[in-house]
């Protein structure tokens, strides 16, 4: 047995992805199948609208924003990526759209964070999970905010490693082709960062997280009224 | 013509005195859970006030129900676009306080404190926080008989045009009760803002219900039922509402507030419509002539073209026959006494009222209130209650057909009375109002006297014809396949719990002895 693979870089950037994606995957499809019920947003706004207008939007629509981010900056192949801007370029969006979308989700979700901890309406009857996800999120969310002023120092030099490191990386765990060793230069807050980040989509299944799955697009399509009849069509086994 | 059956009520407001048996028997069937405590699928009003929640009639605030957008019907709140981006904080949304903060007892105090000079007391506790309130200011039914400052009481959006400072004058004080259930709207407007789709209304019998796996909690039906009917249970995170007491009706029983009504005001029975005219009916451009669009929504039970086409539709002959003997339909279309509550709100609510005579003895004997030819029963328009303000809740403003039912209401008790108080039967006031003496006879059985069979005319719900082969539900019954045992008797799951037992005083009130 070869010791080297046992290394705290390669449990955490090379096997511990993919047990948050089986986890996330599995999860959700199992709770799915089982939990129809438990299947909810589980909105706090009827104990308490205050605020929640610009909150709940700041928060939803930044984070929604850095995933989305996220999903292109980093799994765009760097061949597609270079037809479009180069590298440095790279950085700098990500810099700018981070920032943005970042101040917002933190400024919307800190609210939702200190009204799920002092309202004592919601507090009293929030879930553990959902107090639990929300300060991950939102450690996630700091800790992101962190790397900028690291990654604004490495562009400023000019050196756009960092981000095609961590493009590589993620798309290595995607082709099922891990290799961590990208990492392993990486400044700390960077790895931090995606060790929190990885745990959102551990957590997933067994948080009120699941209600993304079910944005419902499916209504801009849909006719007003439904009918429903009880009769049953006969069943092919 | 696409026939549809809908199960149907009329509550007969001139004799409902506001005992609250309905709701009570309701909350204990349905509502008595956690996360629910605050709602009341079934509650009473007393009018004018404004009612659970705070004025939920007035659509400019809560934005409920359909308007017309350059002659189609759109929800009020904005259309399905708007929903998506209002979906992370709905604006539309009452809070708890607007219905009321739910409350119990530190009961187990009254039993449990130690030995003192002074009686333990009993105090309030939240049933959302656990925590004593100091002082409880709302409630479900905080206007109970004209409870309250007349100023307060009088934004009641149904006291719009009428010269509110005239009925605060304790004189003219006026006051009827209001019993609310879902109203099972043919064209529902909770069905229709439901993003996830998980709000439906039953083909066979028109009960509009929540699909507790489906709801995803986004809140929308809540705000778009201009009646404000349905409610969010927090500690599920689902929309519930009233069900229509289904398990019942499909065997055949009334509801059980209905079956519970002490006055005896409330009445189940279908009623054929053609559902294809519901766009059309519901975006009539003039909000007055709603009520009487919604009449023609109604087919004749009795038109063999009718019965022809339900029997086509697949509608068992049960339904056909209990259609025809519809108290609903009698007093709905054949004797018009019945109307729909509020319905500019374009949703064809399916509970229907009787308006109320109010007659006052007392002020008939010192002759202040104008009589009818009898002597003895006053004129529709001299009632306590304005015509208009009963206008404004079941017609949209327009007086009209109250009138004509009030007059209809009086010339059955002036029929009656004649009959019984002189011996000698007089038409006279029949005549008047344009019903005849069988019409006035029957209307007094149902009104009156009410007997059970009249009241509730409901078909069985037919289960065996949910397949077309029966030999289908053979190896159906027994042990399920289903999870439906999922909850489990483990304190422990993976998942987040599906449903807490109800915070009741025995987990509320540690004991006494160690505070």
């Amino acid at each position: 047995m070869n010791e080297d693979i046992f290394t705290w870089n390669n449990l955490l950037f090379g096997i511990y992805p993919y047990v948050c994606l089986s986890v996330f995957v599995i999860g959700s499809w199992l709770r799915f199948d089982r939990e129809q019920y438990g299947w909810t947003s589980a909105s706090s706004q009827l104990l308490s609208t205050a605020g929640m207008r610009w909150a709940s939007n700041l928060f939803h629509i930044g984070v929604l924003a850095i995933f989305g981010g996220h999903f292109l900056g980093l799994l765009t192949p760097h061949s597609v990526f270079l037809m479009v801007m180069g590298d440095i370029q790279h950085q700098y969006m990500a810099i700018v759209l981070g920032s943005f979308f970042g101040v917002m989700a933190l400024i919307g979700g800190g609210n939702l964070l200190i009204r799920r901890f002092s309202n004592r309406r919601v507090s009293v009857t929030s879930r553990a999970s959902d107090k639990f996800v929300l300060g991950w999120i939102m450690a996630t969310l700091i800790l992101g905010l962190t790397t900028i002023p690291v990654s604004i120092g490495h562009a400023g030099h000019g050196d756009p490693r960092v981000v095609t490191a961590m493009a590589e990386w993620i798309q290595s765990i995607m082709y099922l082709y891990p290799n961590p060793a990208y990492l392993e230069g990486v400044d700390t807050i960077f790895k931090l960062h995606v060790f929190f980040g990885m745990t959102v989509f551990l957590i997933f299944p067994f948080t009120r997280l699941v209600h993304v799955w079910s944005a419902p697009f499916g209504y801009l399509a849909r006719s007003y009224q439904i009918v429903r009849s009880k009769k049953l069509k006969y069943q092919s086994r | 013509m696409k026939i549809r059956a809908q199960f149907a009520f009329v509550f007969n407001l001139d004799k409902c005195i506001g005992c609250h048996t309905c709701s009570v028997t309701c909350k204990n069937t349905w509502t008595n859970r956690k996360g629910v405590e605050y709602v009341w699928f079934n509650n009473v009003e007393s009018k004018p006030g404004i009612g659970y929640p705070k004025q939920w009639e007035n659509q400019e605030k809560w934005k409920g129900g359909w308007k017309l957008a350059g002659g189609k019907l759109e929800l009020k709140s904005g259309g399905r676009t708007s929903k998506l981006l209002n979906i992370f904080a709905n604006p539309d949304l009452p809070e708890i306080d607007d219905y009321y903060e739910p409350f119990t007892y530190n009961y187990a105090r009254l039993q449990n404190a130690p030995l003192s000079e002074a009686a333990p007391t009993a105090r309030p506790l939240s049933m959302i926080t656990g925590d004593p309130m100091e002082k409880i200011t709302w409630g479900p039914n905080w206007e109970d008989d004209l409870a309250g400052e007349y100023a307060k009481r009088s934004v009641d959006k149904n006291m719009d045009n009428i010269q509110k400072e005239m009925y605060g004058q304790f004189e003219n004080t006026f006051n009827l009760y209001l019993p609310r259930i879902c109203n099972h709207c043919l064209n529902p407007a909770c069905v229709a803002a439901c993003p996830s789709g998980s709000l439906y209304k039953r083909e066979e019998d028109g009960i509009v219900l929540v699909d507790q796996d489906k709801c995803r909690g986004w809140r929308f039906c809540m705000s778009a039922c201009p009646y404000k009917k349905v409610y969010y249970n927090w500690e599920s995170g689902k929309a519930e509402k009233c069900i229509a007491c289904y398990p019942r009706v499909e065997s055949g029983m009334p509801t059980v507030c209905s079956e519970s009504c002490v006055g005896r005001i409330r009445y189940n029975g279908i009623m054929l419509y053609d559902a294809d005219r519901i766009e059309e009916l519901a975006s009539v451009s003039n909000e007055q002539d709603l009520y009487e669009a919604q009449c023609k929504i109604f087919l004749d039970p009795n038109d063999p073209a009718v019965i022809a086409a339900a029997r086509a539709e697949g509608i068992n002959e049960d339904w056909i026959i209990a259609a025809q003997k519809s108290p609903i339909y009698k007093m709905a279309i054949d004797w018009k006494i019945a109307f729909p509550m509020h319905p500019e709100f374009r949703t064809l609510p399916m509970v229907w009222y009787v308006p109320p005579l109010s007659p006052v003895q007392s002020q008939i004997d010192q002759g202040n209130l104008p009589v009818g030819p009898d002597g003895a029963i006053p004129q529709a328009g001299t009632m306590r209650t304005p015509v208009k303000y009963l206008a404004n809740l079941l017609t949209a403003g327009k007086e009209a057909p109250i009138v004509s039912a009030l007059n209809r209401l009086i010339a059955m008790r002036s029929y009656q009375r004649s009959v019984h108080v002189e011996g000698v039967a007089d038409t006279r006031p029949l005549d008047a109002a344009g019903i005849t003496e069988d019409q006035a006879k029957e209307m007094y059985r149902y009104l009156a006297i009410a007997n059970y069979e009249d009241r509730y005319v409901i078909p069985t719900g037919h289960e065996e014809e949910r397949l077309d082969d029966a030999h289908g539900f053979q190896g159906q019954n027994g042990f399920t396949f289903g999870n439906s045992s999922a909850v489990g008797i483990s304190k422990i799951s993976m998942f987040p719990r599906r449903r807490k037992e109800s915070m009741e005083p025995a987990e509320l009130a540690p004991s006494a002895d160690k505070e």
